[in-house]
């Protein structure tokens, strides 16, 4: 390993070196500041005599004379089943105190992509607990599906209520007793602040979820572009502990936002040509280089499950990066600021909301044969009164048709009831698809025309008193 | 220089300069542009893209992690080219026609490796070819000289590759064959083997281009009832993400009545080509009966796989397309999306430092766009046959702003537009196609065949639905301040039909066993039974019947029905007589 002292230029997060021999493109590199300091970087482009290097611990402190080694391998992540209930710092060190991380293998976090032609279609149901989730946007084992939220939003009490409660119902079953159907999960946090970093540490500790996570924190002070790291570690580790060790492993990113942040500010220090507002234009396909690394495997027992969480600049989703971010992923779930000052937890708004994978992970042995009828007739009612309370505004209750009153009642107790349930609260998805009959039993039968009728027959309430009965109980 | 005729080891022709991703400059090597060229040690596949002096710049298709200048690069001296010849259909390609589950069985991992080339056809497998010439015939370029049974329902016809010169046969085979030995000499001294290359940015030759008077049937109400697109013909569908425009990509992929289906998923989830791959060999052609993978080839180039290789994938599906187009063959090629392409181009644009055009687009873009939908369409074959390719563009646009430069690019060329509405999306109103933006400029050179094949007044009463749907969103301009009420009856009643319009005849569920395939007939009886309603309910209401008792009758609900009903024509025929008989009873 040869040692470089030939710095040539500081700019941002890049150093340039002069070189004299060849450096592998993404190679990992060690910069050793006068003032003792060992920083790691990575190749960003090698040509003869010259390699441009980002620094992920910032470049201050480096000088002309510090000097430069290459490791002559890319970076890898060490990964052993004992990561789990560790926790580490973007760069992937233990920072929780405990003993040294004996590796089973490295492996490259770039990571291979999966052949289309070897991935198993994702089609088990996930029971969150969430009635918004479970019976409108249902998320499967597999599943990319993001959490689209703004500054201020709740994002984070969702995205742990979620982790908490997430099972697969049927192995419950099965498999009683050995927490089989349990995820795994993996956390990968993104220049978020050190309070909501407690947030989840103490909710991981309350829970005792923390024996089955693994870490990774990166903090609103750590090294920005450390956080192009992160993820790539968190995702290493997910796909060893689930195709190689059998894991379900649910992975949460927060936050995005940060992350394409990060991007940014490396494109830019590189001078490249940037696309919409000053985005790298690769910023796609290195996104879908990320959510791509969710799916099944075709004989695998594990399952890598992501939950990405991006805040919205402006709550604006055709802002690049939900933009982008909606392009790659499974669907996504909004989170809502007027829904959050109404008082409904979570403030899951389900109209713009998404699960693309929904169709095959629900329906008769899943969850309920009546469950993409409900879950459709629901979406199609609710807009319906949402769009009548514009016009509501403008003439008034009284104008409006009895019928048209149905449907605004109905999405107000749609918002109230189904929507609004408290961060603890863990309903089934038979409860869910419960109070999903007892709304639509409030609107005339006949108009409930996306639900097949032996369904209308089994599950509409006819009357008050069934409603009421099914009420107390 | 095609997957088959890959070697193993990597000739030091020239050496690597520079690498920045997939972008790597090179020294020393004499090749021409688009070449195709092996890169470093491993031997990652590349394409030459720039030339200035010595140094030689090149997209590689494969990750180039740890790649280092000095390392050596080979010049195959040939461009990116395609292998054509039975095989192709059943199969799932990457962008460079490497196909999948060969990678998978070479790499012996469900990850994508690098440097592992497989070619596009099986070489080694033997084939059942019978010839359709004899010694002493004459043939040409493009000629078929034999057939092969490739699929249940596909004949594979085997051809007289256009770059030859032709002549007289002077020797015939005929029984099993690998696609390389040789079937048929010509006194040229060429053989024709089952076996053809063809660079994949050159189209190949035909003759001539006709104005294509036949539709594509799609099965999906609002594209053959409204906005039909002819087979030979163009389109576009773009809209923002969870509009569903996968979603109406494999509803076309699985129904469109095509010959031959070509799937090009470029830069898109790898999820949904699992779909896919696991769907189609189960799902049946409606119009044969067999497998619809049986007619599908695949091209699957998912968002995380090298993007040079997402540039390519267009390229490879379009010239596969066009191969069994010189069959005489109708085929249909999905492209999804075309925007992931344009990134691609995009990307690989700004690593070469070009001049940005619109939105960091190179200023090649309407160009390449135009090239490529220009491979569309109705041909006269150099055989003298027929055939056809008709191209169905998804588009992407970011923030759903039909503004932007790959949108526009495509409109100025398709001729038939479906635009996706992320509000009809919202409302679950599928497919989300707005009826208000989306057009196609084929109706009146298919209106013929419609009179013909479906019924004699087709475009008048299609013509109909328009004018309801058209005077809907005007009123409903109104309705939004002041509500429903207040309208004069008969514009309530308009509303009514036209509310009928979206939700029973536009609507239609793709996960519904029935509804998922509706064929022309239905969709013209189904429109002509929202008619009936109207008709009637208009002589009801001249006749002093109150709206309200209009709107309440039993029968109208059941329109609703019409869709997912099995027995449609009996279902049908039924529901109009009710309905005619319960709104005369009002008066």
């Amino acid at each position: 390993m040869k040692e470089y002292q030939t710095i040539t230029e500081i700019s941002g997060p890049l150093v340039f070196a002069e070189v004299d021999e060849p450096i592998g493109y993404d190679e990992i590199v060690e910069i050793e500041t006068p003032g003792g300091e060992t920083k790691r970087g990575q190749v960003l482009e090698s040509s003869e005599g010259l390699v441009a290097i980002q620094v992920f611990e910032g470049t201050d402190g480096i000088d002309r004379a510090s000097s430069v080694r290459f490791l002559g391998e890319t970076m890898k992540m060490p990964v052993t089943e004992d990561l789990l209930g560790r926790v580490l710092d973007g760069s992937g060190n233990p920072i929780d105190g405990g003993p040294n991380i004996v590796p089973d293998e490295r492996r490259d976090i770039v990571g291979a992509a999966i052949n289309p032609y070897s991935r198993e279609y994702p089609e088990e149901f996930i029971q969150t607990g969430v009635s918004a989730i479970d019976g409108m946007n249902t998320l499967v084992r597999g599943q990319k599906l993001p959490i689209f939220s703004g500054s201020g939003l709740p994002h984070n009490e969702l995205a742990l209520q979620i982790a908490r409660q997430a099972t697969v119902p049927e192995e419950d079953d099965a498999s009683e007793g050995d927490g089989g159907s349990e995820f795994a999960v993996i956390f990968g946090a993104m220049g978020i602040t050190a309070e909501e970093a407690n947030e989840f540490m103490e909710d991981f500790e309350r829970t005792g979820a923390l024996e089955r996570s693994v870490v990774f924190m990166n903090l609103a002070d750590d090294p920005a572009v450390e956080r192009t790291v992160t993820p790539r570690l968190a995702l290493t580790t997910a796909e060893y502990l689930a195709f190689d060790k059998g894991y379900h492993v649910l992975v949460i990113l927060t936050d995005m936002t940060n992350y394409c942040e990060a991007l940014r500010e490396i494109g830019a220090a590189r001078e490249e040509v940037p696309g919409r507002r000053g985005y790298p234009g690769y910023m796609y396909t290195d996104l879908a280089q990320l959510y791509e690394r969710a799916g099944r495997i075709e004989g695998r027992d594990g399952s890598v499950t992501q939950i990405p969480i991006l805040t919205m600049p402006g709550d604006d989703d055709t802002h690049p990066i939900p933009d982008l971010t909606g392009y790659i992923t499974e669907g996504q779930i909004y989170v809502d600021r007027d829904l959050e000052s109404q008082g409904v937890e979570p403030p899951i708004y389900v109209l713009p909301s998404l699960s693309r994978l929904m169709d095959d992970g629900i329906g008769e042995g899943l969850t309920r044969g009546d469950h993409a009828d409900v879950s459709d007739q629901l979406y199609a009612a609710y807009a319906e009164g949402e769009d009548l309370r514009d016009l509501v505004n403008i003439v008034g209750r009284e104008a409006l048709s009895e019928r048209d009153n149905r449907f605004l009642d109905f999405a107000e107790r749609f918002e109230d009831e189904f929507v609004n349930q408290g961060y603890e609260t863990d309903r089934s998805i038979e409860e869910t698809l419960g109070i999903g009959w007892e709304l639509l039993s409030t609107l005339p039968a006949e108009e409930l025309h996306r639900i097949d009728e032996e369904f209308i027959a089994e599950y509409y309430l006819e009357d008050e008193t069934e409603a009421a009965a099914v009420e107390a109980e | 220089m095609s997957q088959a005729t890959a070697t193993e080891d990597v000739r030091e022709d020239g050496v690597i300069r520079s690498v920045s991703g997939p972008v790597v400059t090179a020294t020393g090597l004499n090749a021409r542009m688009n070449d195709v060229v092996y890169v470093g040690e491993e031997g990652l596949m590349g394409e030459v893209i720039e030339i200035e002096g010595d140094v030689t710049t090149i997209q590689v298709y494969e990750e180039t992690s740890d790649v280092a200048p000095g390392e050596p690069v080979e010049n195959t001296g040939a461009p990116l080219s395609v292998d054509l010849g039975p095989g192709m259909l059943y199969s799932i390609y990457d962008g460079v026609q490497r196909p999948l589950d060969e990678l998978e069985r070479r790499m012996n991992s469900a990850f994508l490796d690098r440097g592992v080339d497989a070619p596009g056809i099986d070489l080694e497998k033997t084939w059942e070819f019978t010839p359709t010439v004899e010694e002493g015939d004459e043939v040409a370029p493009g000629d078929v000289v034999g057939e092969v049974p490739e699929t249940e329902s596909i004949t594979h016809r085997v051809m007289v590759p256009p770059d030859y010169e032709g002549g007289e046969v002077v020797a015939v085979e005929e029984g099993s064959f690998t696609v390389e030995e040789t079937v048929v000499e010509l006194d040229s001294g060429e053989a024709v083997t089952m076996h053809q290359e063809w660079p994949v940015r050159e189209a190949r030759p035909a003759l001539d281009k006709k104005t294509p008077r036949t539709p594509l049937v799609s099965g999906q109400r609002i594209l053959d009832g409204l906005f039909p697109i002819a087979k030979g013909g163009t389109a576009a569908i773009p809209g923002p993400f969870g509009s569903g425009k996968t979603v109406t990509q494999h509803s076309l992929a699985k129904w469109a009545d095509a010959d031959i289906v070509v799937y090009v998923g470029c830069g898109e989830r790898g999820n949904e080509m699992t779909e896919v791959i696991e769907d189609f060999p189960e799902l049946e052609d409606p119009q044969t009966g067999k497998p619809l993978m049986a007619r599908t080839c695949l091209i699957a180039n998912t968002s995380n796989m090298p993007v040079a290789a997402r540039e390519s994938c267009i390229y490879t599906g379009i010239t596969i397309a066009e191969y069994f187009r010189d069959m005489g063959y109708d085929v249909a090629l999905m492209a999804d999306s075309t925007s992931r392409w344009a990134e691609a181009m995009r990307e690989i644009s700004s690593r070469l430092e070009e001049m940005p055009g619109e939105e960091g687009y190179p200023a090649y873009l309407s160009a390449r766009l135009a090239e490529f939908y220009e491979r569309a369409g109705r041909f006269d074959l150099i055989n003298g046959d027929e055939g056809s390719i008709s191209v169905i563009g998804a588009v992407s646009p970011p923030g759903g702003d039909f503004s932007e430069p790959v949108t526009q690019n495509t409109l100025r060329i398709v001729k038939t537009f479906w635009a996706l509405d992320a509000d009809l999306a919202e409302r679950r109103h599928f497919p989300a196609i707005n009826w208000n933006e989306s057009y196609s400029l084929y109706r009146t050179q298919l209106d013929p065949w419609y009179r013909e094949e479906v019924a004699e007044d087709y475009p008048e009463i299609r013509q109909w639905g328009i004018d309801v749907l058209d005077e809907e969103s005007e009123l409903q301009e109104i309705v939004q301040l002041v509500g429903k009420d207040a309208l004069p009856e008969d514009q309530q009643l308009t509303l009514e039909v036209a509310r009928y319009l979206r939700e029973a005849w536009l609507q239609q569920n793709a996960f519904h066993d029935v509804d998922t395939y509706c064929e022309p007939t239905k969709t013209y009886r189904m429109l002509q039974a929202i008619k009936t309603f109207n008709d009637e309910a208009f002589d009801a209401l001249d006749a002093g019947v109150p709206v309200e008792e209009i709107q309440d009758i039993d029968a109208a609900p059941r329109l609703n029905r019409m869709g997912t009903a099995e027995e449609y024509e009996e279902f049908i025929g039924e529901l109009e007589s009710d309905l005619t008989e319960q709104l005369r009873e009002l008066y």
